[in-house]
């Protein structure tokens, strides 16, 4: 049962990994683009929220299936 | 919740953690008293507290528009007034931008789709113990306020949509046009013998995409909101351990319920806009 620990933080954190440098770049884009053009900044924040929301997605899922697996699927192994 | 043994950590989660589930078990016909009868009850358990809580709260978002909406007066609007005409045109400009067929019925729904997620979301800001406390009294032991963090209720929504995105397909492009999209899209080629083996090919790939696209869906608005909620169970967890880290504990509650707050709208705001642009590439007609 102890494995399910493992399997989660390998589920968290992978998800993680590809997200922090998802997130990254795309925050380098949004201030080279808004630094390229100021005029148009809010609408590619507003695009940079939505395709952030987005790339957080995957991770969440991850997050919260990994959750799922430690708190429900084997909730006498957190203790 | 008060008079019993000292909690360990994991009951305490779990115990936040369970559905008030109603089903059938040996007894016949009640309430699940913990988690293990809820699991014995199978597919055919109700969840009742998130049925509950996301019909009352999708109520409280109709009737509140439709009061709006019957008392409107262009000569005195009133401030709740200028609230709803402004999330009405938010979700229009943003159905407006995204939704390429013509079909009246894709902006009500996406504000229906926006304001309820966006009020089920924003159950989850309301501090863990409270409600437990309150329901705890009432003699409802077992409760999850946030309906969004039940897969049910948001594979639900999603799988609600998928049939929406069939029935468009069809409607718009017809059995032949919707099937043909699906079996000769990524590969297609003129002589029929390489083209019979390009089908399977195809479909493996398009049916994918197809399912992903509800599974997604759900499962990013449960694996938000659950990772949310999991983190203020948390959080409300240091309570319990002596004032510094009480103390602590609060400040932390404070910092992720204003992040979370920036979550909830997010969420609520992709779920409509995904939807909208399933909806439109389901009324694209090649």
């Amino acid at each position: 049962m102890e494995l399910i620990m493992i399997a989660a933080a390998i589920m968290v954190g992978f998800g993680a990994l590809g997200a922090a440098v998802g997130m990254g770049l795309l925050g380098g884009k949004l201030l080279e683009g808004t630094a390229r053009q100021p005029e148009l900044g809010p609408m590619l924040q507003g695009k940079m929220f939505l395709l952030a929301g987005l790339i957080d997605a995957i991770p969440m899922i991850g997050v919260g299936i990994g959750m799922y697996l430690i708190f429900a699927v084997a909730p006498g192994v957190a203790a | 919740m008060a008079g019993d043994t000292q909690q360990t950590g994991s009951e305490y989660i779990q115990h936040h953690l369970t559905n008030l589930t109603f089903g059938h078990t040996e007894h016949g016909w009640g309430f699940a008293h913990n988690a293990e009868q809820a699991k014995e009850m199978g597919f055919m358990a109700i969840n009742v507290d998130s049925l509950g809580w996301s019909i009352g709260l999708g109520l409280v978002f109709a009737l509140l528009f439709r009061w709006a909406a019957k008392r409107a007066s262009a000569g005195i609007p009133t401030g709740w007034q200028n609230f709803v005409e402004m999330m009405v045109e938010f979700v229009d400009g943003t159905v407006k931008d995204s939704f390429h067929g013509r079909n009246p019925w894709i902006a009500p729904m996406a504000l229906t789709i926006f304001v309820w997620v966006f009020l089920m979301n924003t159950m989850d800001l309301i501090p863990v113990d409270v409600v437990p406390y309150l329901m705890g009294l009432a003699g409802v032991h077992f409760q999850k306020i946030v309906p969004s963090t039940d897969p049910n209720v948001t594979l639900g929504m999603a799988l609600a949509v998928f049939v929406m995105i069939i029935y468009y397909s069809i409607k718009v492009k017809g059995i032949g046009g919707f099937l043909g999209e699906l079996s000769l899209q990524p590969f297609s080629a003129k002589n029929p013998v390489v083209q019979a083996i390009f089908v399977p090919i195809n479909l493996a790939l398009e049916l994918v995409g197809l399912l992903a696209k509800p599974f997604s869906l759900g499962l990013r608005l449960f694996g938000n909101m659950y990772a949310g909620e999991m983190i203020f169970i948390l959080i409300a967890m240091m309570y319990g351990a002596g004032w510094i880290l009480g103390t602590f504990g609060g400040v932390l509650q404070l910092g992720w319920a204003i992040f979370h707050i920036l979550v909830i709208t997010l969420q609520a705001f992709i779920f409509m806009v995904l939807t909208v642009v399933y909806l439109s590439m389901a009324h694209e007609d090649h």
